[in-house]
């Protein structure tokens, strides 16, 4: 049988499939082209919509984007750290923008956490108690939810919808809700980040579990153990690393959530940002900027050097 | 079974160490993690004042609050005057409309006579703003247009109420009459004797469990459950009837087809007489439907739908200015280590800034809208996908590569045909994954002002009275991440086949 390409004239065989690739390329070529036009349509429509229910529109408001940056320049550069660390400001006039010495927060008569930092840390609070909330509640659902754990159909499926149904939720709406009752203050923000940290945890750790090595588990079986004595003998050390993973990278997600939650009435620093961008204090808001761009980083180094003690390199494999 | 010795149990020691001489950590770590866990918690219980703040919490409201989301109350005030003539009124907003005679309050009226004196100081001041709109309906006939007058007594002839029954639900009745009050709930009944001359409320009898009296005199509360409440005073009986449902959700009370069955619209939507000469039925209904004060139909659906968008335009966006970027941050593709690290670090800077602050300083920039969202979700994501695209760019195989090279290809041809195509499932995953959670992220930055519903959602909620509202966002903003959860992993499969993503 010829096969060789470099022949220049095809036989009857040969032309049928040369055709029949022609007619798939064009075929393929098609539908690119067709995506492609779909996709520039969506696109630009989108873009008008946008840019139409926008307060400003895009192109007036450009020329003036670096009017905004320019504001955010304090008038001397040690007013930033003057602000961040709540040291007296000598252009002080009794307004709200330079009285960085109300915000100290006394431990002792002389020894204070100047406000920021003390805001920093409700926010890590929020999101830490919150972590470790999701933590408990998803390890308890999560051996409802996984097959090799829990044969019944029904308890499998009940855990997984409400699993579904708490990951769902808007954070905003349990936020809102819990402010509701419970009036301003950082425990509603923890209420609504532990409960989405409960759905969102469940789910991953009940696919660790569904894909452990069973066996330890048979064996526990084999010399009668009970549900829990298996699922604490047999489960957890060999899900254990994976569980902590997952749970500093959740911890990780959850300080820029309570930081956001925080500035739809949380407290924490999201509020003080908030504030502070909108009424125009620029070297606050520049200070609250530095402290939040450092600690996620060090929440995030933090955390990625601790998931590769754990679980060595495969805990960076995202989500 | 034989029996160790010292000696053999010494020799089993000396040769398994690690696991005799454990390390107080490998030890005690359950323990210890348990009680500085319980230690934390008690921290952040005195760190968070949580004792208080519950005990602060009004509870109540919440039950309220909660049944707001899928129901709604009808008020009907009964109020007393001196001479034990009883008007029935609603509030303004009242979902009931603007023609109320609810087959669940049977009122008895008559026509009398009344001396009303002007000064009197309880009933002026609520009859001024509530009677003349309960009335409107059943008062209009012509000769009983009460006279007009100066003086500070005035005598008229008017309709009045002599005797309101209110039905909240089975077996679960609220008779009124001007002197007394019998509340009935299940086999339980009371009477309350209303005193006008020392505006006092006793009870005849013991009170029930589900009513409540703060002082003897004072008013009764009676609760009747999900059915309602009641407020009796010697002046005034308050009834608070709550109906499973959301009023009025497609006609409020001032469209023409309020109060009208589905067919009764779809029969005038068909073949009626035109409600409005100027236009059609249909487009009447659609727009009393889309314009609906109360539900905002048409502006809660472009809420949405800018929502979906900023997610939609964020990531493609982010994707598109990431793909470039990754390639110039692989070390493996660009061989040149300054430029790798001065580009992952700017993904770095990117990704550190949280949304929060982006979307706060666009919304600064651009005003509130949907402009300020796509703004930071582009932004945050461009950090996220350089970083994730360019670890993935980092583990590709390098065998597909050089087979290409060694063809004598041009180096673009390596990256299209060598690279691109190993590559190419990981980052539609990521993409259509991240545009997922967008959706969800897009709602939560919008309540700082940053477009979409999230703005829409936080004031319903703080006001405190929209919670049916609160509840129809919520069932929307479900459904479209249901929708595009689906969407997202039907694309997904198709792309990449089927994974455990």
């Amino acid at each position: 049988m010829p096969t060789s390409v470099l022949q220049p004239r095809l036989s009857d065989n040969g032309l049928m499939v040369e055709r029949h690739w022609q007619q798939l390329a064009g075929q393929r070529r098609l539908y690119t082209v067709l995506t492609a036009v779909i996709l520039l349509i969506t696109v630009s429509g989108s873009l008008w919509f946008a840019n139409e229910t926008n307060a400003g529109k895009f192109f007036d408001r450009l020329p003036h984007f670096f009017d905004f940056v320019g504001e955010l320049i304090p008038r001397d550069g040690m007013e930033i750290w003057r602000a961040m660390f709540d040291l007296p400001s000598p252009y002080y006039d009794g307004s709200m923008k330079y009285d960085y010495v109300e915000g100290r927060q006394y431990i002792t008569g002389s020894f204070y956490i100047p406000e920021y930092f003390y805001k920093m840390a409700e926010t890590l609070n929020i999101a830490l108690l919150a972590t470790l909330i999701g933590l408990v509640f998803g390890f308890l659902l999560s051996f409802l939810a996984a097959r090799n754990m829990t044969t019944n159909v029904w308890i499998r499926g009940t855990a997984r919808r409400f699993m579904e149904i708490l990951r769902a939720f808007p954070e905003v709406v349990l936020a809102g809700f819990f402010l509701a009752i419970l009036s301003l203050g950082p425990l509603p923000a923890v209420i609504a980040v532990a409960i989405h940290t409960i759905g969102a945890l469940g789910k991953l750790f009940f696919e660790v579990i569904e894909n452990a090595d069973m066996k330890p588990e048979e064996g526990l079986k084999a010399v009668g153990a009970n549900w829990v004595e298996r699922a604490w003998f047999g489960m957890v050390p060999q899900v254990m690393p994976n569980f902590m993973s997952y749970f500093l990278l959740r911890l990780e997600i959850n300080v820029r959530a309570s930081t956001i939650i925080g500035a739809v009435g949380g407290g924490g620093i999201g509020e003080q940002l908030r504030l502070s961008i909108g009424r125009g204090h620029e070297a606050k808001t520049l200070a609250i900027i530095i402290l939040l761009l450092l600690t996620i980083i060090a929440v995030d180094q933090f955390s990625a050097w601790l998931r590769r003690r754990l679980v060595g390199e495969q805990a960076f494999h995202m989500i | 079974m034989t029996v160790l010795n010292t000696a053999e149990m010494e020799m089993l020691a000396k040769r398994h160490p690690e696991i005799f001489r454990r390390t107080l950590w490998q030890r005690f770590h359950v323990p210890i993690i348990v009680f500085s866990f319980a230690l934390y918690l008690i921290f952040s219980w005195w760190f968070f004042a949580v004792g208080k703040v519950i005990n602060d919490a009004n509870w109540g409201i919440a039950g309220s609050y909660l049944a707001d989301w899928i129901s709604y109350e009808i008020r009907p005030d009964i109020e007393i005057d001196a001479d034990g003539a009883m008007r029935i009124s609603y509030p303004r907003f009242d979902p009931i409309g603007p023609n109320p005679n609810p087959d669940w309050l049977e009122a008895t009226r008559e026509t009398a006579t009344r001396t009303i004196e002007a000064p009197a100081a309880p009933s002026t001041q609520s009859a001024a703003p509530s009677s003349s709109f309960s009335f409107m309906a059943q008062a209009p006939k012509p000769g009983e247009a009460a006279p007009q007058a100066a003086t500070a007594s005035q005598t008229r002839t008017e309709e009045i109420v002599t005797h309101a029954f209110v039905t909240l639900g089975t077996s679960r009745t609220i008779d009124v009459k001007p002197d007394e009050v019998v509340l009935t709930r299940g086999a339980e009944t009371v009477r309350l004797i209303l005193d006008r001359t020392s505006g006092e409320v006793r009870a005849d009898g013991v009170l029930p469990e589900w009513a409540e009296q703060r002082s003897p005199g004072a008013r009764v509360v009676a609760y009747f459950g999900f059915s309602g409440w009641a407020e009796i005073s010697a002046e005034r009986v308050r009834v608070r009837k709550r109906f499973l449902g959301w009023e009025n959700f497609f006609f409020d009370t001032n469209s023409a087809f309020f109060g009208k069955s589905a067919g009764e619209v779809a029969g005038l939507v068909i073949s009626g007489e035109r409600l409005d000469p100027s236009r059609s039925n249909l487009s009447l209904a659609w727009n009393d439907i889309l314009y609906n004060p109360s539900w905002q139909h048409l502006d809660v659906w472009t809420k949405l739908l800018q929502t979906v968008v900023m997610a939609f335009i964020g990531t493609l966006f982010a994707t598109m200015l990431a793909f470039p970027l990754s390639f110039i941050a692989a070390r493996n593709i660009l061989r040149n280590r300054p430029v790798n690290q001065i580009t992952k670090r700017f993904f770095d800077f990117l990704r550190s800034v949280d949304m929060l602050i982006w979307a706060l300083f666009f919304t600064r920039a651009f005003g509130p809208g949907p402009l300020a969202g796509i703004s930071a979700i582009f932004f945050t994501d461009t950090g996220t996908f350089g970083k994730l695209y360019s670890e993935a760019l980092e583990n590709i195989d390098d065998k597909q590569r050089e087979g290409v090279r060694s063809v004598g290809a041009p180096p673009s041809a390596v990256q299209r045909f060598g690279v691109v195509p190993q590559v190419m499932p990981v980052f539609m995953s990521q993409a259509l994954y991240f545009w997922e959670s967008n959706i969800r992220s897009a709602t939560v930055i919008g309540a700082v002002g940053a477009g979409g519903i999230g703005l829409k959602l936080w004031e319903a909620m703080r006001t405190n009275s929209d919670w049916e509202n609160v509840a129809y966002m919520v069932v929307l903003i479900l459904i479209v991440v249901f929708l595009f959860d689906n969407i997202s992993n039907a694309l997904r499969s198709r792309l990449i086949g089927k994974t455990n993503h």
